[in-house]
């Protein structure tokens, strides 16, 4: 008997203690509950109310980014928003690989702990064909708040679009663009690189100089070239302008007649592909094993002439050897362009390139498309309207006005009012000649009509993430030759398109650019 | 009447039915749930329809797809006819299996089921080594993340033994700081292998690492770990070994320090020398926890990712990808069912190497010492 005296007493503390915690805990359907330590709450709707009523009592859930970008803004501005609505905002920040996941399963079970998501626009193809997105078509364009009209054409009119309805909301403006050493350039009488050959022209003039008088050799152009970071999205760039010549709607993924992939075999592509491997003769020894970090970091530590980017470089640079050093370009274009018919390359004219500047084409290429904001279909009305209120207020010129010219956000500018309005980029330690310098050059890139949108169709991981990062890292490896590269891409992307069916995938696609058939 | 229920529910068979069988269920439904549920998943696709997500029934598409089909490069490898190297010890291989099962055959004391699992064995390892040979010993080959695993497996357990046996000898010793030291070997042990993968990236960095003026002093500035295959997986094994050696060194310092000195210094007193102590006395004694931390090492190694995703992401190219890591990658881009499929894949190729190395190594070695 004392045997089981002693199990019973030993059992009893144990359960009391659990059902204390229990108690104490959050509800199995806050997500706050799984991401305690990524979780920050605002100010307790309690207090809130006394200031605003709106929301009172909303509770809203957003998944995001735990960067600690993306999630800084949203976690900063939340209390703010609190004030004014009396709604509640738990932002429930993960790692970038896992916001996808997360968000899929929770509205793919119909679990729906999540009212919002801010996340890539990339993954619209994915979550809009089974419905899990709210239609904000109406609400975004009858918003004060918002003032959609303010968002520059590119991100209003294609990047929040699917299928010719709004399913997000703008909060960074994402694209890449190359920047340079101004004052090498100045120096040396040369312009900003204008082509791809301009560029590696000037990559091989700098590499193996002292660029920023530390008595050791640095390097012509640093592009992040690692496998599983952001490689493949530089080949798009070079690419590019290669690939696609008659505006935003052409594509530059595939062909939007028959799916047939513009990265397989074709003279663009060969092109595209040995320029790129050139890149890396100008550039440091380990930069195939190099991301991003490692780019920014040689850039701003003044050891690299050209580097391809983000507009993240612009607010990084205040503080570092590179501050008033740094020049920002479009990115640089071709003076041929693919005639999909043939595979060849044919010269630019009014016909092949009707966009482009003095014969060269630009494509300036939105990758990833920036961090926007979207709404659960099925999350319940009140929390619907919470969660869009709150987005909206992220958005709004008088706050993401501020946080485009903070590095710490990760965002970059999207609104026109972001390039009137410089006060804001002053007081965040640019010089007047660099915010003109880098607006312009984000603003010319913006205004251009052959801006390439990103890919946004479903198994959009697979067709980049897999087939076209494997490639591309075994072409830069020597794995596979121009051929073999552009054959693997042909296949791999050929077999997803028709393991999900080659029509859906099409007509999704079509979609994603705006096409109306 | 109350106080016979009472005696029910205190006797052994109650007490089964109140505390096994629950533990029992619960764990069958953790360990065969995954299980039953993986293999439906990788014999099937994600579907994105309207409405929902699905997941639809595509047969063995998914191991044809790596086995045979457009992952095949990636899988097994780029397999190209082998060198006469290669063939040599292809039929080097061959033969001694060929040998070994005659002897087996002709011994009397297998039986015939013995003898066909040992032939079924032969056939496999001469598989592999047929494998290995295509894609290591031939012009113009190039190694899948299955043979890149098998080379971080076997090439990273070679290197921790010997330097685990190595600091184990030496901390045995009767030297100045030998608690210090001891410790010391132990602190890789303790860190997250994502944080040794980070530390190995910074220190493999020559470009802008801590070691940078290192490299540049040794006139190494253009030198680079990371675009050679074969110096990218040495530096996969080497964080590998660093991380794993304690393991290796904590397991055989106390085995040897469990030993009989008595009957080294009866040995040393006789004439014997220390190589001959160490050849003929402690490494015997070594072997059946030896063989033990290598079959620990062949289950654990096999599952190897960090290392080779934060320090490569699986490059230059594909050569340090290693099964996991594309499992991983293919899970991350949503192809759930060809992940599951390596996952199952592995499964099997871990199991054989391990039923394999225990009938018929760490048995003969047990016996041996």
């Amino acid at each position: 008997m004392s045997r089981y005296r002693m199990v019973a007493a030993a059992i009893i503390p144990i359960l009391v203690l659990t059902a204390c915690n229990s108690s104490a805990s959050p509800s199995p359907s806050s997500p706050a509950a799984s991401t305690p330590a990524a979780s920050t709450s605002a100010s307790a709707p309690a207090a809130a109310a006394s200031q605003g009523t709106k929301f009172k009592g909303a509770n809203v859930n957003i998944l995001t980014f735990n960067g600690p970008q993306v999630a800084e803004p949203l976690q900063r501005r939340a209390p703010d928003w609190a004030k004014l609505t009396g709604g509640h905002v738990n932002v429930v920040a993960v790692g970038f690989q896992t916001i996808y996941d997360k968000a899929l399963l929770d509205a793919s079970t119909g679990t729906n702990s999540f009212d919002g998501y801010v996340f890539d626009p990339q993954w619209m193809g994915d979550f809009v064909t089974p419905g899990y997105l709210l239609d904000l078509t109406d609400r975004e364009k009858n918003d004060p708040q918002l003032n959609q009209q303010d968002i520059v054409p590119f991100f209003r009119d294609y990047n929040s679009v699917y299928n010719g309805k709004n399913y997000t909301i703008p909060l960074d403006g994402d694209f890449h663009m190359v920047y340079y050493r101004s004052d090498l350039l100045t120096k040396d009488g040369l312009k900003p690189p204008a082509t791809w050959d301009d560029y590696l022209t000037i990559a091989q003039k700098y590499n193996g100089k002292d660029l920023n008088g530390d008595g050791q050799p640095d390097y012509g152009s640093c592009i992040a070239k690692k496998k599983g970071a952001q490689s493949y999205w530089w080949i798009i760039s070079v690419a590019a302008g290669l690939l696609q010549g008659k505006g935003t709607s052409d594509g530059a993924f595939f062909d939007t007649s028959n799916m047939n992939p513009l990265f397989g075999k074709n003279d663009a592509m060969t092109l595209a592909l040995q320029t790129y491997a050139k890149t890396a003769t100008f550039g440091p020894p380990d930069e195939l094993n190099m991301d991003v970090g490692g780019s920014r970091g040689l850039f701003t530590t003044g050891r690299c002439a050209l580097t391809m980017d983000w507009g993240d470089i612009g607010t990084l640079t205040p503080g570092t050897y590179a501050q008033d050093k740094t020049g920002a370009t479009i990115t640089p274009g071709w003076k041929q362009v693919l005639d999909r018919a043939s595979g060849k390359l044919v010269p630019c004219d009014a016909t092949t390139c009707p966009d482009a500047v003095d014969g060269v084409n630009y494509a300036p290429f939105g990758s990833f498309g920036g961090w926007s904001g979207a709404i659960n279909a099925k999350a319940p009305k009140a929390n619907q309207d919470a969660a869009y209120d709150f987005l909206s207020y992220m958005s709004a010129p008088a706050q993401s006005g501020i946080d485009v010219t903070l590095g710490k956000t990760g965002f970059n500018p999207y609104r026109t009012s972001h390039f009137t309005n410089t006060a804001p980029w002053l007081a965040a330690g640019l010089s007047q000649a660099a915010t003109d310098n880098y607006l312009g050059a984000i603003k010319t890139s913006l205004d251009n009509k052959n801006f390439v949108l990103d890919l946004r169709i479903p198994q959009t991981k697979q067709y980049e993430q897999d087939v076209l990062d494997t490639a591309i890292a075994q072409y830069l490896a020597k794995e596979l030759d121009e051929a073999g590269t552009e054959q693997a891409i042909a296949d791999g992307w050929n077999a997803i398109t028709d393991q999900a069916g080659k029509d859906k995938q099409l007509a999704a696609y079509v979609a994603s650019l705006g096409i109306k058939k | 009447m109350a106080t016979d229920t009472l005696g029910a529910w205190r006797s052994d068979g109650a007490a089964r039915w109140l505390f096994i069988w629950p533990a029992v269920v619960l764990i069958l439904a953790l360990s065969l749930f995954p299980l039953v549920a993986s293999v439906a998943l990788s014999v099937s696709k994600l579907v994105f329809n309207p409405g929902s997500v699905d997941l639809d029934f595509i047969g063995f598409f998914n191991y044809q797809e790596l086995l045979f089909g457009r992952e095949k490069s990636h899988f097994l490898g780029v397999l190209k006819s082998p060198t006469a190297i290669g063939w040599a010890i292809l039929i080097g291989t061959i033969a001694l299996a060929a040998i070994a099962w005659v002897r087996a055959a002709r011994s009397g004391r297998v039986s015939p089921v013995g003898l066909a699992l040992r032939l079924v064995g032969g056939i496999v390892l001469a598989g592999f080594v047929w494998l290995l040979v295509q894609t290591l010993a031939s012009e113009g080959g190039r190694p899948g993340s299955l043979v890149v695993t098998l080379i971080f497996v076997f090439g990273g357990i070679l290197l921790q033994l010997t330097l685990g046996l190595g600091l184990a000898m030496l901390a045995v010793q009767l030297v100045p700081w030998r608690r210090f030291f001891r410790i010391l070997f132990l602190i890789p042990l303790t860190i997250t292998p994502v944080g040794v993968g980070y530390m190995f990236l910074m220190m493999t960095d020559t470009s802008k690492g801590p070691f940078e003026p290192l490299w540049v002093a040794l006139g190494l500035r253009n030198f680079t770990w990371v675009t050679d295959p074969w110096l990218a997986r040495l530096a996969v094994i080497i964080g590998d070994t660093w991380q794993w050696t304690p393991f290796v060194f904590i397991v055989l310092l106390a085995a040897l320090e469990s030993l009989d000195q008595e009957v080294r210094e009866a040995a040393l007193v006789d004439g014997a020398s220390r190589w001959q102590s160490f050849r003929h006395i402690t490494m015997p004694a070594l072997l059946p926890v030896t063989t033990t931390i290598v079959l620990i090492r062949i289950i654990e190694g096999f599952k190897i990712i960090d290392m080779p995703n934060i320090l490569l992401g699986g490059g230059p190219g594909t050569a340090t990808q290693s099964m996991t890591l594309q499992a991983y990658i293919d899970w991350n881009t949503l192809n759930l069912g060809r992940s599951a499929a390596i996952a199952y894949l592995l499964l099997i190729l871990v199991s054989v190497v391990a039923t394999v190395y225990v009938s018929f190594v760490r048995r003969r070695v047990t016996e041996l010492a």
